[in-house]
């Protein structure tokens, strides 16, 4: 995949030229970077965005080739295929068709789990479910809605300069302050779940401050010191949950907690079954929130400042100290939020499944989403629905929902080399990007 | 520059700090030795055996009385915390003073753990805690060398995840398909090569941003061998992930010597290629033309440049190479221990590889170091662990990541990168 000679006969035959209409709908993450040329149409400014790859169109381009190195994986990795292709040259028709096959039942699985599923619709003109028909996109919320916040949780950090690898830690500490006042607190049923979710962001913004307050104080490296925190964390949680009198489920040898009271699960909202969580709900605000906040207030102007360059922010007189624990601990809250969100609206329970994998996804979210809410709101949607669509794959294909990682991975791989998507695809010339905007060795 | 400003701004408060930091670190640590190890051990005396219970050279086990040796060592801490803040000691007396205090602590612990009922008598193994250490810091030593390498020529190398990781998925399924174990070998050093050509590429040629680029990588390749494993290696266990593993070698003559022999000289042929490469790395990077050559380019590459050498040509050859040694560091997980591939098992160790490394200044000698350390208390958690100790497992895996916070915050605290250390070099 790196060498670029075996880049283009997979790639452009679909994507490079009759791709124009997802980049006009294509959401404002663009708006930033590239300057619309003067007074010459609508029309030219589009056809300019995708001959000189403007991110909008990289990014696209990129989750295109990532999905087209999927399916190549996906297609080369089944025994039958295998099979077939071991005959290439007795009959190559069968080969291809064999691989295509696998291919189409794969993505059109991954499709229906992610984003709708026809037959739903043929069955509500039956008399079927109409709710039916949303089910799989509200799938794809719930399954969002944990990695929007910690998507938010790395982006915040980075536009202050800061890269955040903990937020596995602190969306454990988030998950444990709010699992325990969610079952050994009785409170009233609206205040039960605002408790917990504060309690949530306070247990990961303790830990994000303890990140910040260190760089801080002693210069550690927020790097090591996240990553030495999440295994820290990681066996903390583990020891809660092997003792009963901290977090164990009575009478169990299981590592799983109790369940929160039904006052502090967050309901969900929004007509017959497939309703939004009110999780989902509160990540959207949390992604405005953190849009005001660094669009709109003096400490976003210092969090940006510094992240951008910290001797100038110091010389301009703010304290760069104070600003690095601000924004650890904000964006260890956000990270602690996804905790508490994911336990009180998805799993009511928190054990190791519940844990899954949101702190790293995290990270390649904020990626995706260029440290921008609301390109983290989109990556963490499309992510979302590939996990979502990834279970349903598997259970109809049995292609392993490992794959979903890997083209994860290749996305953010793609979209931080626009110099190899524009040679992938030939496009021209080199525009400002904002990926490198957060590019840090370990001494800045 | 923004790092100069940073680091000459914050420097002077934190010195003074630090050593007031150290000696408190010093003075609580032997108030732990005799206050919770020396007053709460049991009667009697904690053994410690110095051969192993299949020696056939017999080597006398030492016998301390569990109370008094704690309580000793306690106030040799306390002292030393002491002389650490009122005189300003050499460079080599503070680092002399740092060890005894952990090894103090550690002698007070296995006092302490040695005497209770639950040990049975039984005696704490010098040996095979020391055969233990070295084992598990195979891996991260060779990490840790991969990511000297690639970080002295100026790229940052956070795949030494994913390099261990490809590394031990290659060297198993090679090993079981061919049924070779060299191959096994030389496939897994390959497939960390490739993960560090591909490092290279993105980062030199695409000038991606580097620590993402690593993070990234580690994603894919875990996902990556998660999808193969679960694919091909489940359905198909006896053909592609039943490797045999290396047995121990032991040198003839170095072997023999009691305690020493069999720690460092009987052992699987992984060891001594570790021994190799620390030596290599060591010797490589501070006393030949080329090291002189790879440090320009990771301190100043356009200085570098100028006197013509070629500045990514380096940074390529390094990046493979160390990739190559992280490669056998994930190969040793396979084919060196249990033989068998498991989902994500390298669980980490690359990024405790990546702390060994920064954790030792960049270089090879002190990121061995710091390795070992990962590794002892490693063993040392796995031998509470066979005596039952009554401390909960999770809180003593704790330890190591604990430490190393203290670590990086207290004692080591601003540690400085090679000045180009990530910064792609493109000539103006």
């Amino acid at each position: 995949m790196s060498d670029k000679a075996s880049g283009p006969p997979a790639g452009p035959g679909p994507g490079a030229d009759p791709d124009p209409a997802p980049v006009s709908t294509q959401p404002p993450p663009a708006a930033e970077g590239s300057e619309p040329p003067k007074g010459q149409g609508l029309n030219h400014v589009i056809i300019d965005a995708v001959t000189h790859g403007s991110p909008a169109v990289t990014t696209t381009l990129a989750i295109l080739l990532a999905l087209v190195v999927g399916a190549l994986i996906i297609a080369f990795s089944d025994t039958q295929v295998l099979h077939e292709w071991s005959t290439f040259f007795s009959n190559p028709g069968a080969a291809i068709s064999a691989a295509w096959d696998s291919i189409a039942a794969a993505y059109s699985a991954l499709f229906e789990g992610a984003i709708f599923n026809p037959h739903t619709i043929a069955a509500a003109f039956h008399g079927g479910s109409v709710g039916a028909i949303f089910y799989p996109l509200s799938q794809t919320a719930s399954q969002a809605t944990p990695l929007i916040l910690t998507g938010l949780s790395v982006a915040l950090a980075f536009r202050a300069g800061l890269f955040n690898i903990g937020a596995a830690s602190q969306w454990i500490g988030g998950a444990i302050v709010a699992t325990y006042l969610g079952f050994a607190v009785s409170l009233p049923l609206v205040i039960h779940a605002i408790v917990c979710i504060i309690g949530g962001f306070a247990g990961g913004a303790a830990l994000g401050w303890l990140v910040g307050d260190l760089k801080a104080r002693t210069g550690a490296h927020e790097v090591i010191v996240t990553i030495m925190l999440n295994y820290v964390m990681y066996d903390f949680l583990s020891y809660l949950l092997g003792t009963p009198s901290a977090l164990q489920l009575p009478h169990q040898s299981n590592l799983i907690s109790p369940t929160i009271a039904s006052s502090a699960q967050l309901p969900h909202v929004g007509g017959p079954p497939p309703q939004v969580g009110v999780g989902f709900l509160v990540a959207l605000a949390a992604a405005g929130g953190m849009w005001w906040l660094l669009a709109r207030s003096t400490t976003g102007f210092q969090f940006r400042t510094v992240g951008a360059n910290p001797s100038a922010a110091r010389t301009a007189g703010m304290s760069v100290g104070r600003t690095w624990v601000l924004a650890m601990l904000l964006a260890g809250g956000l990270a602690g939020l996804s905790g508490a969100v994911t336990i009180q609206g998805t799993f009511y329970s928190l054990n190791f499944q519940s844990y899954g994998t949101y702190g790293i996804d995290g990270i390649t979210v904020a990626l995706l989403g260029r440290a921008r809410p609301l390109g983290v709101v989109l990556a963490a949607l499309l992510f979302g629905a590939l996990d979502a669509g990834s279970t349903v794959m598997q259970a109809a294909t049995s292609v392993p929902v490992d794959i979903t990682e890997v083209i994860e991975g290749l996305i953010v791989l793609f979209v931080a080399a626009p110099p190899l998507i524009r040679a992938v695809f030939r496009l021209r010339a080199a525009r400002e990007t904002g990926m490198e905007a957060v590019a840090k060795g370990w001494n800045g | 520059m923004t790092a100069l400003a940073t680091v000459t701004s914050a420097r002077r408060p934190i010195t003074v700090n630090r050593r007031y930091i150290a000696a408190g670190v010093f003075v609580l640590f032997g108030l732990v030795n005799i206050f919770l190890f020396g007053m709460f051990a049991h009667k009697g005396d904690a053994t410690f055996a110095l051969a192993l219970p299949t020696a056939s050279v017999h080597v006398p086990s030492i016998h301390a009385p569990a109370r008094l040796v704690p309580i000793i060592l306690g106030a040799i801490s306390i002292a030393l915390g002491i002389l650490r803040a009122t005189i300003d000691e050499p460079p080599w007396a503070k680092r002399l003073s740092i060890g005894l205090v952990l090894l103090f602590l550690v002698i007070g612990l296995l006092c302490w753990a040695d005497t209770g009922s639950w040990a049975n008598g039984i005696p704490v193994n010098v040996v095979s805690l020391l055969q233990g250490t070295l084992a598990a810091s195979i891996p991260l030593i060779l990490g840790a060398l991969a990511g000297c390498m690639g970080e002295r020529a100026g790229v940052i190398n956070i795949a030494i995840e994913g390099q261990l990781l490809l590394g031990a998925f290659t060297a198993a399924i090679v090993a079981s398909a061919v049924g070779v174990l060299w191959l096994g070998l030389i496939g897994g050093s390959l497939a960390g090569g490739l993960v560090g050509l591909v490092l290279a590429l993105f980062a030199i040629r695409w000038l991606v941003d580097q620590i993402i680029l690593g993070v990234v990588l580690n994603l894919l390749i875990s996902g990556l061998t998660g999808y193969l494993y679960d694919r091909l290696l489940v359905p198909d266990a006896n053909t592609y992930n039943n490797a045999s593993t290396f047995s121990a070698i032991k040198v003839p003559g170095l072997g023999d010597i009691p305690i020493i022999g069999p720690i460092f000289f009987d052992s699987t042929l992984f060891l001594y290629i570790t021994y190799a490469a620390i030596i290599a790395v060591q010797v490589g990077l501070f006393s030949t033309r080329w090291g002189l050559r790879v440090r320009a380019v990771g301190e100043h590459p356009t200085a570098a440049d100028t006197v013509g050498i070629k500045v990514n040509g380096i940074r390529y050859g390094n990046l493979i190479m160390g990739g190559m040694l992280a490669g056998i560091g994930g190969a040793y997980l396979t084919i060196g221990s249990v033989g068998t591939f498991s989902k994500d098992m390298s669980s980490g160790l690359g990024y405790i590889a990546l702390a060994a490394m920064i954790f030792g200044r960049w270089t090879p000698w002190g990121a061995t170091g710091a390795a070992l350390l990962f590794g002892f208390t490693e063993a040392l958690q796995s031998f509470m662990g066979s005596i039952t100790v009554p401390i909960s497992p999770f809180l003593l895996g704790m330890l190591p990541y604990v430490a190393t916070i203290i670590a990086v915050a207290g004692l080591v605290g601003r540690v400085r990168a090679p000045a180009a250390d990530g910064k792609p070099y493109v000539r103006a």
